[in-house]
């Protein structure tokens, strides 16, 4: 039905998309910039990769076991740098990053640069999963995870997130526990973070320290800004054209990431707000064609 | 007693900003504050909401310590307060930045604070408060988009959502134009006729003179004078402290 590489294609990005929503929740909604998200990706890929492997759990255990493991490691790292802000902030994720990616590369039981191998696609009816299946499962969870986010969107939660990016100052005269909601953020985000990890490590079968550096980091936050940030469909967006373009253009994959730098710097000039964004050139186009119709 | 202040310190690395300041407000009172730049005033109003630790004295809310607590806390003790600059939520809609206040109680519990902030009877409050404080027109605006005056009423209104029992309004009058600062001095009065205490640092004296029951004059960090507008206008220090030393 679908050739193998499409799906491949398609797979990776669902879970890009998976990974830039993820941030959004602590960078978009909370306001918490993070240059370090590959960091909580890393973390789910090696605790499911090591759980399945080292442990022996099926897939169906190893992965949600993941989001709970980087979803608790996001909050130790999280309690002690939510409570610098901005650019120490920024400098502080990235640290983060860095560190993790050099435990797995120079810890022997993480694999070292060689990495884990010998991770495989979950079975079940006694069978391994096709790829257009697990695609399908990962496409399922990821609506799941979008209706939390309506859901919290629509919560005191989502409000109190809304007024720390605004102004932390007024938000604690209002009553809000800046500390703890920020930290609540970066639980959520991190625990996302390391479920889409956990598919990552399952489709691609091996995984290596490299995937989860500061590169990646950055592309991901380039995804989120790029699509517009704090929006709901707008990291979606990113993800979906910041994911395939590499794969329809040659050059493109060979200059990834200048194009990325050079995108992000004219989004910044032009669009601050992103694809989606309220002030955005095509909603506002958008907008003007329904109104014509 | 209300709020009790009793010989309030505060030290910004080795300069005094308050210096072992007293004073009470009463239930149902305005109580003015006044004093020449740098006199203190600001850093009093960020000591009782808690955004910096005293560095001795002690603070009392309605018989309660609230020295060590944080400012989160302590606006849910019921003491709202105003920034001489204004610091809304631009980019949240007037009934938004109210509705921020109204999840007060849902905060502090993690599964009340998961349950949907669009309920009928906590829009109806917001409704009433945007009556009261006369934004009605700005209803859907965008906090940035307001006049300095209504952002000034969307801060009173914001903390007007916390069912506050005493209110600190830090130069609500600044930069208004006169029927602008008129207006909002009746909206003040009107909200002390509701049983809420007012804190009011206030520079335009024909305001604070109208206004406050009594008045405490702050200068170079400490209190140099307390009481009625008639006394305060009459007090050599006072006058000393704005207009400078006869020679």
């Amino acid at each position: 039905m679908i050739g193998g590489y499409v799906i491949t294609i398609l797979i990776t990005v669902v879970i890009y998309a998976i990974l830039a929503h993820s941030l959004n929740i602590i960078t978009g909604h909370a306001g918490q910039i993070s240059l370090g998200h590959a960091a909580f990706f890393g973390i789910g890929a090696y605790s499911s990769a090591l759980l399945y492997t080292e442990a022996g759990l099926p897939f169906w255990i190893s992965v949600p076991l993941a989001a709970v493991v980087s979803g608790f490691i996001g909050a130790l790292l999280g309690i002690p740098c939510l409570r610098v802000r901005d650019d120490f902030l920024a400098i502080t994720t990235m640290g983060i990053n860095f560190v993790v990616e050099a435990v797995f590369l120079y810890i022997p039981f993480f694999g070292g640069a060689m990495g884990i191998g010998g991770i495989n696609l979950p079975r079940w009816f006694g069978r391994e999963m096709t790829k257009p299946e697990y695609f399908f499962l990962i496409v399922m969870v990821f609506l799941l995870l979008l209706l939390l986010d309506r859901r919290l969107g629509r919560s005191w939660i989502g409000l109190a997130w809304a007024s720390i990016r605004e102004d932390e100052q007024s938000a604690e005269a209002m009553g809000v526990d800046v500390v703890r909601f920020k930290v609540m953020a970066f639980i959520l985000g991190s625990s996302i973070a390391g479920l889409a990890g956990g598919f990552y490590a399952h489709f691609l079968t091996f995984i290596m320290p490299q995937n989860f550096g500061f590169g990646q980091s950055i592309l991901i936050l380039c995804m989120v800004v790029f699509g517009g940030i704090g929006t709901r469909w707008g990291p979606i967006l990113g993800a979906i054209i910041l994911g395939i373009l590499p794969e329809i253009s040659r050059p493109i994959m060979e200059y990834r990431t200048l194009v990325y730098g050079l995108l992000l710097l004219a989004m910044m000039r032009f669009q601050p707000g992103g694809l989606l964004g309220a002030e955005s050139i095509l909603p506002k186009f958008l907008r003007m064609v329904l109104r014509r119709s | 007693m209300l709020l009790k202040v009793v010989d309030l310190s505060k030290e910004f690395d080795g300069l005094r900003a308050l210096d072992r300041v007293s004073f009470t407000a009463e239930e149902g009172e305005i109580l003015g504050i006044i004093g020449p730049n740098g006199a203190g005033k600001t850093t009093l109003f960020n000591l009782i909401s808690g955004i910096y630790p005293a560095s001795s004295g002690e603070i009392h809310f309605q018989g309660r310590s609230i020295l060590q607590m944080k400012p989160h806390e302590i606006s849910h003790l019921g003491i709202g307060r105003t920034f001489q600059i204004v610091r809304p939520f631009q980019n949240l809609d007037v009934e938004t930045n109210i509705l921020v206040a109204c999840g007060h109680p849902f905060y502090p519990d993690l599964w009340r604070s998961a349950e949907p902030f669009r309920k009928n009877e906590i829009l109806e409050e917001v409704q009433m408060i945007i009556e009261r404080t006369g934004l009605r027109p700005y209803t859907k605006q965008l906090a940035r988009n307001l006049p300095l005056g209504f952002k000034k009423r969307l801060e009173i209104a914001r903390a007007l959502a916390l069912h506050p029992r005493l209110l600190l309004l830090d130069e609500p009058s600044g930069g208004l134009r006169f029927e602008e600062s008129t207006q909002l001095m009746d909206l003040i009065r009107r909200v002390r006729d509701q049983g809420i205490s007012v804190l009011l640092i206030e520079h335009n004296m024909q305001v604070v003179m109208d206004l406050c029951e009594r008045i405490v004059v702050l200068d170079h960090g400490t209190r140099i004078a307390e009481g009625t507008p008639g006394e305060i206008r009459s007090n050599p220090r006072v006058i000393q402290a704005y207009l400078g030393k006869e020679t």
